[in-house]
């Protein structure tokens, strides 16, 4: 008889979620579901709306990630408005942006995804937290964490009010401007943050890459998927965060699609299944089908691996290294090893913070032009980056007022959500044989949603208590046969 | 076992940035989670529901809910939590007032499923399929929490002992609040743990404001380059700061940016939205009511500025929430 294991409500996970897996009668997971389980209506509630108001509506859509909201929106706006912001205005823009991308990346490594290596995905649950990770790293490492991110943020406040819901952003430019006071701290912050980002990228391959049982995990079949990978590039085909153009490779590596992220609509399609509030996004010219990997599929994967992925390379030097060095023990581009997230996310951090340094030592940044008020309204407005958990687009329609008459928005977790679901699948394909269900398993299945989701900035694990977790094994009939704890 | 008091942390309809403002207590938030015994934070620790379902009535010393209500889960968690806790505090602007996800409330469920399933541009939906709270797939059963027909405050929902406003609130109210509770220091309940003054009152730009503010023309913040010293109202901006709480410590003012309300109503004041429409109105300078009219129509969106955080508390949405599902289920 099939059981159906719930995991509800899925923790360390950014909003609510939760898994159902459906075991057969011979111990073998036949199916899994990852399922996302409210709607707020955003898209909706926003008609009528003044544009203007966006990037201050819409960071309130995440929290965690709302930085890359008010970017989208403030671009949508630049592009609605057909202007273009000041040199010096995008440079505060692209400060506080790669601010916000090294800080989520950095709590995400290691508060979230680190435990699992550092500390060891089989290891004592109770020790498998932020604490276990500072107890091998040194005190000293947790203390410099917490300082970068709090910097991070206060860089992020200057330009944008509150760092959790960004308050600035015009159409051509910002509302605040850099002083040389602040950007003498700015620079010091962007330096040390090159430092902590490679003590980091040294710690993930002291501790992995030295370990073949964890390089093995990375490499196992259990934690690859077969997708198609998007990803923004700029004119050098480079990595990207702020602006580009969209390449999508197939998953052989094979150019698929390169256009302006105005033409999204021909490239991407939405699906709608009963079982879940978000749609799921694919690719609208192979046609929608379903949640398989491989020859055939349509999905694909945005994100930290599927930006390295699509790109020909790095935009910074130290980042580069890191990007050659990591594909020299993955095999070819492109990667479908789910795990290699982690690796790419750091990989992401250090250009983040070189690119912070660049800006910082550029004069433009503290220049007093930073608006660009030739303003003309021409109704439709589209705004894409990259978040940092992958591509965000904002689409704006308005009328001749610049009230909004249509608003469309693609996050990344749509863009990643089917093949979430078919990574929580495999994982437990890959670890469940039999009924009996050891406890390392759940956080097998724990680890390959984890790969995608960087916006748990705020997950700080336990900090001085087991992870106590409860698996209920039922009957289709709901009745449970078998509970599993892991306290 | 331990003596330290029991603390929850839950959310509901959030965005995470209610969560996201405890820790930017920074190394704070250490010597905090070693004076009190969390049992609950999904964000952060995994601790499940059925272990608060477990625990006596009151056992939790204090429950802190962010986010608002607008499904069947959200109802029931906070039920349970209110159940368990000796004190409830409401945390941030959704929980207090709806938060800006409480605009939903201009629409009907059925207006945002189409958009979303089946009308927006991206959408590929042959069959016309919805989120279903049952359903099955090849004899398996998934299910789904029932979402509402409108979005509730807390307070709508279970008795709520205070309040802590704020989108998010801000990492030193965080703390202050607390500290009162560790210290026993709490107000009276149906406090808030805010300023009791409006924001208009620590404005750094107050000196600027004139005695009798006389606007002209309604200007929108793109089309100008405001004065970064002067008062916005007297700019001809629109500034919720009369009718706003303060304690936000003045964010948004400070990269040059109005104030929208996120910290809500000041005290004895019911509802912020009218509150402020009283006082614009007796700012407008015109000399006939066709230039009034003229004026006051330069408002693009009254609700969106008014209500941006509190539309779900208004006067305006009492009558859609007398007969909602919530209250039903009491």
């Amino acid at each position: 008889m099939t059981k159906k294991i719930t995991i509800n409500p899925i923790t360390r996970l950014e909003g609510h979620g939760k898994i159902d897996i459906f075991v057969d009668d011979k111990g073998n997971v036949e199916d899994a579901y990852w399922q996302v389980v409210e709607l707020r209506g955003f898209e909706r509630f926003c008609l009528g709306r003044p544009a203007e108001e966006m990037p201050r509506i819409t960071p309130n859509i995440c929290g965690v990630c709302p930085t890359p909201h008010n970017m989208a929106a403030t671009k949508a706006l630049d592009d609605l408005y057909s202007v273009s912001p000041t040199p010096t205005a995008k440079l505060v823009r692209q400060l506080q942006y790669n601010s916000f991308m090294l800080e989520d990346h950095f709590i995400h490594f290691f508060f979230l995804s680190a435990p699992d290596f550092v500390v060891g995905p089989l290891a004592d649950p109770a020790l498998r937290n932020i604490v276990g990770v500072i107890q091998k790293a040194g005190i000293d490492v947790g203390k410099k964490v917490i300082d970068i991110r709090k910097r991070c943020r206060e860089i992020m406040a200057l330009i944008g009010s509150k760092p959790a819901h960004p308050e600035g952003g015009v159409p051509g430019g910002v509302t605040r401007g850099i002083t040389e006071e602040e950007r003498v701290w700015i620079k010091k912050t962007a330096d040390d943050a090159v430092t902590m980002t490679q003590f980091a990228l040294d710690l993930f391959k002291d501790v992995v890459l030295k370990n073949k049982e964890y390089v093995d995990l990375i490499l196992n079949d259990a934690y690859k998927l077969q997708t198609y990978y998007m990803g923004l590039v700029d004119e050098s085909g480079n990595v990207s965060f702020y602006d580009g153009n969209i390449r999508i490779i197939d998953p052989a590596g094979k150019e698929y699609a390169y256009f302006h992220p105005r033409d999204y609509i021909e490239h991407i399609g939405e699906w709608v299944e009963p079982w879940t509030y978000v749609r799921l996004t694919h690719l609208r010219k192979v046609g929608w089908s379903g949640l398989i990997e491989g020859e055939g599929t349509s999905l694909y994967r945005v994100g930290p691996l599927a930006r390295l992925n699509v790109a020909k390379n790095m935009a910074t030097p130290l980042a580069q290294k890191e990007y050659q060095q990591m594909y020299s023990v993955l095999g070819n581009k492109p990667s479908h090893h789910t795990l290699a997230f982690h690796w790419a996310r750091l990989i992401e951090a250090l250009q983040a913070a070189e690119t912070m340094q660049q800006i910082a030592n550029d004069p433009l940044l503290t220049g007093t032009n930073i608006r660009n008020m030739d303003l003309k309204l021409k109704k439709v407005g589209i705004g894409c980056l990259e978040a940092a958990r992958g591509t965000l687009i904002h689409h704006y329609e308005t009328d001749s007022q610049g009230l909004l008459t249509k608003v469309n928005l693609i996050v990344a977790t749509q863009h990643n959500a089917a093949p979430i679901c078919m990574s929580v699948k495999k994982a437990a394909q890959g670890f469940v044989k039999g009924t009996d269900v050891e406890e390392g398993f759940l956080n097998m299945v724990e680890m390959a949603f984890r790969a995608y989701d960087p916006c748990l900035a705020c997950a700080t694990h336990s900090l001085d208590k087991p992870m106590p977790l409860e698996l209920n094994i039922r009957g289709l009939d709901g009745n449970i046969i078998r509970t599993v704890r892991r306290e | 076992m331990t003596d330290k008091k029991k603390v929850a942390i839950l959310w509901l309809g959030s965005c995470g940035g209610c969560d996201e403002t405890i820790v930017d207590i920074n190394e704070l938030i250490l010597g905090v989670v070693n004076s009190v015994d969390l049992v609950l934070w999904p964000v952060a620790l995994d601790f499940k529901y059925h272990h608060i379902e477990k625990m006596a009535d009151g056992e939790i010393a204090l429950g802190i809910i962010n986010g608002h209500v607008r499904n069947s889960d959200h109802a029931e968690m906070a039920k349970l939590m209110r159940q368990k806790s000796q004190v409830i505090l409401a945390f941030g602007a959704c929980a207090c007032f709806g938060g800006t996800p409480g605009l939903a409330n201009l629409r009907s469920k059925e207006d945002i499923f189409r958009w979303v399933y089946q009308e927006a541009p991206t959408v590929i939906n042959p069959k016309g399929v919805c989120p279903q709270t049952t359903t099955r797939v090849d004899g398996k059963e998934l299910t789904l929490p029932e979402m509402f027909e409108s979005v509730h405050s807390l307070d709508q929902v279970i008795d709520v002992d205070y309040y802590l406003p704020g989108c998010p609130p801000p990492p030193y109210l965080v703390l202050k609040a607390i500290t009162a509770f560790l210290e026993n220091t709490l107000p009276a309940k149906g406090s808030s743990l805010a300023s009791h003054k409006a924001l208009c009152d620590t404005c750094p730009r107050n000196a600027s404001k004139p005695n009798k503010v006389a606007i002209t023309e309604i200007k929108r913040i793109h089309e100008v380059e405001a004065d970064p010293t002067k008062c916005f109202l007297s700019q001809g901006i629109i500034c919720m700061g009369p009718a706003t709480r303060s304690g936000c410590g003045e964010s948004c003012i400070n990269i040059n940016i109005p104030c929208r309300g996120c910290f809500g109503h000041i005290e004895l004041v019911a509802d912020s939205g009218a509150k402020f429409l009283s006082g614009l109105a007796s700012m407008i300078d015109a000399d006939d009511e066709a230039g009034l009219e003229k004026i006051s129509d330069q408002v693009r969106d009254t609700i969106g500025y008014l209500y941006r955080f509190s539309l779900p508390i208004s006067i305006m949405n009492q009558k859609k929430l007398q007969s909602d599902e919530v209250k039903s289920d009491d």
